[in-house]
C-alpha cells in the first residue's frame, strides 16, 4: 500500500480544517448575531456544499480557478503555480466543500450561548474582542471540537470535486478517496479493500467521537 | 454628589420610552413602577446595552452618550446586576469574580476581593461551579461580581424578583447594607414597595415608559396610593391633625386639622395624639355657599390655590389651602367652569370619605 495518498490526504484535511476554522468564526460569528436581512443569503450560500452536486461545484471551481481566469491567472502571477490539478486548489476546493460543516456547528454553539452572558462581561468592562476570547470561545469549546472533526473527516471523505479540481496527480493532487476509484479501475482490488476499510474505520470513529460529545449535558447559560 | 442625566427616546414597536431626568445619586435609589414600565429598557440604557436609544446620558460630567458619540458598555463603568444573574457557566465563584476585578479600572477606588467576600459571605462559595447555586446564591454572586469591577454606578435589576420569599429575606439584609460597606451609588429597579420602603432614599417612579416623578422616599410614599401596589398614583393628600375628642354614642372622632374639626369614624386614639389621614382627591367635592341639608358632615373653609385642568379628560383637579394644609379636590371640568372658579376663591370643601394612615411617617435615612 503507498502511503503517498494516506500523507497528501492528511495534509489537506489538515490545512483545510485549520483555514475553516479561521475563516468560519468571523463567518459564523456573524450569521450567529446578525439582524441583518442578508443573514439568510449568507446562510444559505454557507450551505449550498450540502445539497450542490460535487461536480456542479467541481466544475464552476474550475472555470474560476484555470490560469486563464482572472483568480487563477492572478494566482499563478504571484506564486508561479497553478490553482487547478495542485495541492493548492484542492485546498481552495476543499475550504468551500466542507465550509458548511464547520460553520453550522460554530453557529450553533455562538447562537446557543445568547447575548446574556456577553452583556454581562461587557457591563464588567470587557471588550468586544475580549469577550469573544474569555466567555464565547471557551463556551464554545464542544462546537470548535465538533466543527473540526466534522470538517477534517468531510474533506477526507471529498472526491468529486477533488477529482473535477484536482484530478489524479499521484503525490499532487492523489488523496486516498481518488486513489481507490483508481485502484477500482485497475481491478486493484487488495489496496482498494485496505483504502476503503481505512476510511470506513475513521470515519466511524470521527462520527462517534461528535456524538459522544453532543450527549454529554451541554453547560447551561444560566 | 453625582448626578444622573438622562434625556432619551427610545421607540419599539409595541412600546415607546421617553425619559427626561436629572437624578441625584446616592446611597440607594429607587426606580420604582408596574411591571412593563420601561424600568428594565432604562437600566440597560443607562449601562449601554439599547443601541438603538436616542438622546443623552451623562453621569457624574461624564457623558455616556450624545447626538455624536455614544460609549459602548464595556467602557462606561456602568455595573448592571441583572434579574437572571448571566455568571458565566464555564466558570467557578471565584472565577466569576476575578473575571470582574482583573477588568477593573486600578486607578478608581472600589471594592477589592476579601471586603467583597466578607461583605457577602461568598467564602463558603468560591470553590463552586455556578451551576450548582441556589438562586440567592446566585444574586451574591452576581452582586459582587460587579461591585469587583468597580463601577461608578451599579444598576440592580430586581434582584429578589426571582426568589421565593425566604430567600427574599435572607437576601435583602445584605443588599440593604452595601451602601455603607461600598461606596458607589446604586440604582434599585423594584415593583416591590415593601422593597422601596426598606432600601431607598430617593424612589424614582416610573410607568408607561415615563418617569412620573422623583422624590425622597417617604415623600414619594406618602403620594402614592398604596392599595394598588403596583397601579399608578392616584392623587389625594395627607394632612397631619391631632385627635380632639370622641363621641363614642356615634362612633366618631373629632379631629382638628389646621384649626378646622372633622369628624371621622371613631379611632382608637387617646386625644391629643397625631395622626396622619389620607384624603384622596375624588372624594372631595366643592361648593361655594356652606350647604344645608346635606349628609356630608365635613365641610370645610378653603381657599383655591390652583386649578389644574386634564383636557384629555372630564377632570380638574383643585388645589386647596386649609390654613396651612392642602387638600385636592378632583372635580368635572363643566363643574369648574359652572362654579366659576378661580386661584383666590373662597369657598367650602366636602369631604366624602378619610383613610386613616397611621403615625406621620418617619424614616432615618
Amino acid at each position: 500500500m503507498d502511503p503517498g495518498p494516506v500523507w497528501l490526504t492528511l495534509r489537506l484535511a489538515g490545512v483545510t480544517t485549520a483555514i475553516l476554522l479561521i475563516v468560519g468564526t468571523p463567518l459564523a460569528w456573524w450569521l450567529a448575531h446578525t439582524r441583518s436581512r442578508a443573514g439568510p443569503v449568507f446562510e444559505a450560500l454557507t450551505a449550498l456544499p450540502l445539497v450542490l452536486p460535487p461536480t456542479v461545484l467541481g466544475f464552476y471551481l474550475l472555470i474560476l480557478l484555470n490560469p486563464a481566469a482572472p483568480i487563477g491567472g492572478f494566482w499563478r502571477a504571484v506564486t508561479g503555480d497553478s490553482l487547478t490539478f495542485s495541492f493548492s486548489g484542492l485546498v481552495v476546493a476543499s475550504v468551500l466543500y466542507s465550509l458548511p460543516f464547520v460553520v453550522q456547528p460554530l453557529q450553533t454553539a455562538f447562537a446557543s450561548q445568547g447575548r446574556g452572558v456577553l452583556e454581562a462581561a461587557a457591563t464588567l468592562g470587557a471588550g468586544p474582542l475580549d469577550r469573544f476570547i474569555s466567555v464565547a470561545s471557551p463556551l464554545a469549546a464542544r462546537g470548535y471540537l465538533t466543527a473540526a472533526v466534522l470538517g477534517f473527516a468531510h474533506t477526507v471523505g471529498e472526491f468529486g470535486v477533488v477529482l473535477m479540481v484536482g484530478g489524479n496527480i499521484p503525490g499532487r493532487t492523489q488523496v486516498i478517496s481518488i486513489a481507490i476509484y483508481e485502484q477500482v479501475e485497475t481491478l486493484n482490488y487488495a489496496d482498494a479493500h485496505r483504502f476503503s476499510a481505512l476510511l470506513l474505520a475513521f470515519s466511524f470513529l470521527a462520527l462517534l467521537l461528535v456524538y459522544s460529545l453532543n450527549r454529554r449535558a451541554l453547560p447551561r447559560v444560566i | 454628589m453625582a448626578q444622573l442625566d438622562i434625556d432619551v427616546q427610545l421607540q419599539r414597536q409595541d412600546f415607546s420610552l421617553a425619559v427626561r431626568a436629572r437624578i441625584d445619586m446616592h446611597g440607594i435609589t429607587a426606580l420604582f413602577g408596574p411591571s412593563g414600565g420601561g424600568k428594565t429598557t432604562l437600566l440597560r440604557l443607562i449601562a449601554g446595552l439599547e443601541p438603538d436609544a436616542r438622546g443623552r446620558v451623562t453621569f457624574d460630567g461624564h457623558c455616556w452618550q450624545d447626538d455624536e458619540v455614544i460609549v459602548p458598555a464595556h467602557r462606561r463603568g456602568a455595573g448592571l446586576v441583572f434579574q437572571d444573574t448571566r455568571l458565566f457557566p464555564h466558570l467557578t465563584v471565584a472565577g466569576n469574580l476575578r473575571f470582574a476585578a482583573k477588568r477593573a479600572p486600578a486607578a478608581r477606588p472600589g471594592a477589592d476581593f476579601p471586603t467583597t467576600v466578607e461583605a457577602l459571605d461568598l467564602g463558603p462559595l468560591l470553590d463552586r461551579r455556578v451551576q450548582g447555586l441556589s438562586g440567592g446564591e446566585r444574586q451574591r454572586v452576581a452582586i459582587g461580581r460587579t461591585l469587583l469591577a468597580r463601577p461608578q454606578l451599579v444598576l440592580m435589576d430586581e434582584p429578589l424578583a426571582a426568589l421565593d420569599v425566604t430567600r427574599r429575606a435572607d437576601l435583602l439584609p445584605y443588599i440593604e447594607s452595601l451602601p455603607t460597606t461600598f461606596d458607589m451609588p446604586f440604582l434599585y429597579v423594584t415593583h416591590a414597595l415593601d422593597e422601596v420602603a426598606r432600601l431607598a432614599v430617593r424612589t424614582v417612579v416610573m410607568a408607561d415608559g415615563r418617569i412620573l416623578m422623583q422624590d425622597d422616599t417617604p415623600a414619594v410614599l406618602e403620594r402614592l396610593d398604596l392599595t394598588p401596589l403596583t397601579g399608578l398614583p392616584e392623587s389625594g393628600v395627607l394632612l397631619d391633625g391631632r385627635v380632639l375628642s370622641h363621641a363614642p354614642e356615634l362612633q366618631l372622632t373629632e379631629v382638628d386639622i389646621a384649626g378646622q374639626r372633622l369628624s371621622i369614624p371613631a379611632l382608637d386614639r387617646a386625644p391629643g395624639s397625631a395622626i396622619r389621614l389620607r384624603v384622596r382627591a375624588r372624594d372631595v367635592a366643592l361648593a361655594l355657599l356652606k350647604p344645608k341639608h346635606i349628609s356630608i358632615r365635613n365641610v370645610l373653609r378653603a381657599r383655591v390655590l390652583e386649578i389644574d385642568i386634564d383636557r384629555d379628560t372630564a377632570f380638574a383637579e383643585v388645589l386647596l389651602d386649609l390654613n396651612g394644609a392642602h387638600l385636592r379636590a378632583r372635580i368635572t371640568r363643566a363643574s369648574a367652569d359652572e362654579l366659576g372658579l378661580r386661584p383666590g376663591n373662597e369657598l367650602f370643601a366636602l369631604v366624602k370619605s378619610v383613610a386613616m394612615d397611621g403615625e406621620p411617617l418617619r424614616r432615618d435615612v
